[in-house]
């Protein structure tokens, strides 16, 4: 049962004359918790941003799910079953949180302004009751109902990527990318986000591609990860086999011998 | 767009239904429902100076909503509502003149096709945002102004057009008296259907483009659509605005429709407060009262000490201008989320009256 659902080929994107990704390949299996590690401007965000129609790599294709990608828009994407969060917070800060995640239910509604202000006599009193309800329980997820009703700018950093994460879920995704879930959080913030992303994988069967810095944590939840080192991949495959590999020591995790690594897993 | 973490206390909400309401609490509800009742009483009591004020009012205010869509909700600007208020007002005495379709009908239409015109002008709000955005909004205005006095079938040119009465039934609302309830109905309805659709798919849509356009276009919301729809609805709300407009008086003509009136729909909408659908109504209500206000002031000076100032009576045009200039400048430095956000914090104050913490 090992299917296929995002599958880049040979994805090179460049700024000008700053080759952000060159030739990268892998493909994500249905399912799998999937992390992408590497220093600071490997290219990882871009990578995420390729995916998710942010940006359009010059040369090669992604194709989600069966279909090819590559050129749509990033709100055909989200159609499709593609939600992302972001590293630098990204919520609508003057709405409140509920409003926040129920614009994740977007795609999924269909009233419009013409039948949405009639409120009362439309389907869209209806639609909404019935979107709220499924937004409540992502909310209860969560455990952000105490803030349900705040305004999203005025939340303190963990609780908003918290709700990022929910606006991500309501799109109903088949595959959730999260840019750095757990950067700036303290210990425990970090062991609360580690079991949503695993229940969200388990129990909502999401498949999770993620950018992370925490190595304690990639190595632990993830069932594959890919090294990018200058745009480049370094390698792709199994959690121990890329701790193991000498590159991505170098590379990335700067440390000398294996005593030094067993210190840190 | 209720985002009220604090409730009074014992307002326990028992179903999602509950909690999706307009107004934030069952006391605001009533209230709102008793003002309204209480305005349609109020020609008993009021004399048809008051009654043009608030047909002034709603016409404007209907069209300022649109505005604050736009501008408070939407995030983006426009200079040329002024110019859409304009074509609302000609397109509804032209299609009630040349196709003799019956003015209740006229109005909406009106709406429509203003619509149609200002997505079209709304085309470049794909690709440009702020300050260049305003300067192609600009060009709208002028070109609808110039096409006003050129387009003689459409605007009667130079002579202006005539605009028939609202005929309902048989029955001619042609006098202050019969017309503020047309107004009056209408204004609900636009406010109300406002509010409806802030809570709905497409609002909550606007508010995320406004907020952070990136994430919304990630989350599924069409961008250049939602942008696009913004200008429409806007310019449909002006278009209502202004049909009412003609069928008050009876003639239009197209001198009213200039930048000033642009100018002045945004500063009803920074006054009362962008991004706020009961704030609008409260920045036209100032805006249309200040000037009578001063103006009564002016008069009253005959019963002080100093009686009649001939260089006030005499200056009172300039001054009013120059009062509202001072206003909005005075709100911008000292109230720039406007009267609205001011409302908020003085009924906050209360609420936990006297025990402010």
């Amino acid at each position: 049962m090992t299917e296929t659902i995002l599958k880049v080929e040979q994805i090179s994107l460049a700024f000008g004359g700053v080759k952000a990704l060159t030739d990268v390949s892998f493909e994500v299996n249905r399912g799998a918790v999937f992390s992408i590690i590497g220093p600071n401007g490997a290219g990882k965000t871009s990578m995420l941003n390729s995916i998710s129609g942010r940006y359009r790599p010059q040369r090669g294709s992604i194709h989600f799910d069966g279909q090819d990608v590559t050129h749509m828009r990033p709100n055909d994407r989200a159609d499709l079953g593609i939600g992302r969060t972001f590293q630098n917070l990204a919520l609508f800060g003057h709405m409140s949180v509920l409003d926040n995640i129920m614009v994740g239910r977007h795609h999924l509604m269909k009233n419009n302004w013409l039948t949405g202000p009639l409120y009362w006599v439309s389907p869209a009193q209806k639609e909404e009751l019935s979107h709220r309800r499924h937004v409540e329980e992502i909310i209860d997820f969560l455990d952000i109902s105490h803030v349900r009703k705040s305004v999203a700018g005025t939340l303190s950093y963990g609780l908003r990527k918290r709700v990022e994460l929910a606006r991500a879920i309501a799109l109903n995704p088949k595959l959730i990318l999260l840019d750095e879930p757990m950067a700036g959080m303290n210990l425990e913030e970090k062991e609360d986000m580690a079991r949503y992303i695993l229940d969200l994988n388990e129990e909502f069967g999401i498949t999770v591609v993620m950018i992370e810095h925490d190595m304690g944590v990639v190595m632990d939840i993830s069932h594959e990860v890919m090294v990018l080192d200058f745009g480049k991949r370094l390698i792709c495959g199994l959690p121990d086999e890329v701790m193991a590999d000498e590159h991505v020591r170098q590379a990335y995790l700067g440390l000398e011998d294996n005593e030094q690594l067993k210190e840190v897993v | 767009m209720s985002s009220l973490a604090m409730r009074p206390c014992g307002d326990f909400r028992t179903s999602y239904k509950a909690d999706n309401t307009i107004f934030e609490t069952s006391t605001i509800r009533l209230v709102t429902i008793m003002v309204i009742a209480l305005a349609c009483a109020a020609p008993l009591v009021l004399d048809g100076y008051f009654l043009t004020l608030f047909i002034q009012i709603s016409y404007l205010g209907i069209a300022a909503l649109g505005l604050n869509i736009l501008v408070g909700f939407t995030g983006q600007i426009s200079l040329g509502h002024g110019a859409f208020f304009g074509f609302g007002a000609f397109a509804s005495a032209w299609l009630n003149t040349s196709f003799n379709i019956p003015v209740v009908f006229c109005i909406p239409l009106a709406g429509f096709l203003t619509m149609a015109v200002g997505m079209m002008f709304g085309m470049p709000a794909a690709r440009i945002k702020g300050l260049y955005l305003a300067i192609a909004t600009l060009a709208a205005q002028f070109i609808i102004q110039d096409f006003f006095g050129r387009a003689e079938w459409f605007s009667g040119g130079a002579s202006g057009a005539m605009a028939a009465p609202v005929n309902l039934f048989g029955f001619e609302f042609d006098t202050d008296l019969s017309f503020y309830f047309i107004a009056l109905f209408a204004l609900v309805f636009m406010y109300i259907w406002g509010c409806n659709l802030m809570r709905s798919r497409d609002g909550r849509a606007f508010v995320a483009v406004r907020d952070h356009y990136l994430s919304a276009e990630i989350m599924g919301v069409k961008l250049n659509k939602y942008r696009l729809l913004s200008f429409g609805i806007s310019s449909f709300y002006a278009g209502i605005g202004g049909a009412l407009y003609a069928h008050y008086l009876g003639y239009v003509s197209a001198e009213g429709f200039t930048i000033f009136m642009s100018i002045q729909f945004l500063a009803m909408v920074i006054i009362g407060g962008l991004g706020s659908v009961k704030g609008t109504l409260m920045g036209v209500v100032f805006m249309v009262l200040l000037p009578e206000v001063l103006e009564s002031m002016v008069g009253l000076m005959n019963y002080t000490p100093w009686g009649d100032i001939p260089m006030v009576t005499d200056g009172l045009a300039y001054i009013k201008e120059m009062a509202i200039g001072l206003v909005i400048i005075l709100f911008l430095i000292f109230e720039p989320q406007g009267l609205a956000h001011r409302w908020g914090q003085i009924k906050n104050y209360w609420k936990c009256y006297p025990f402010a913490y």
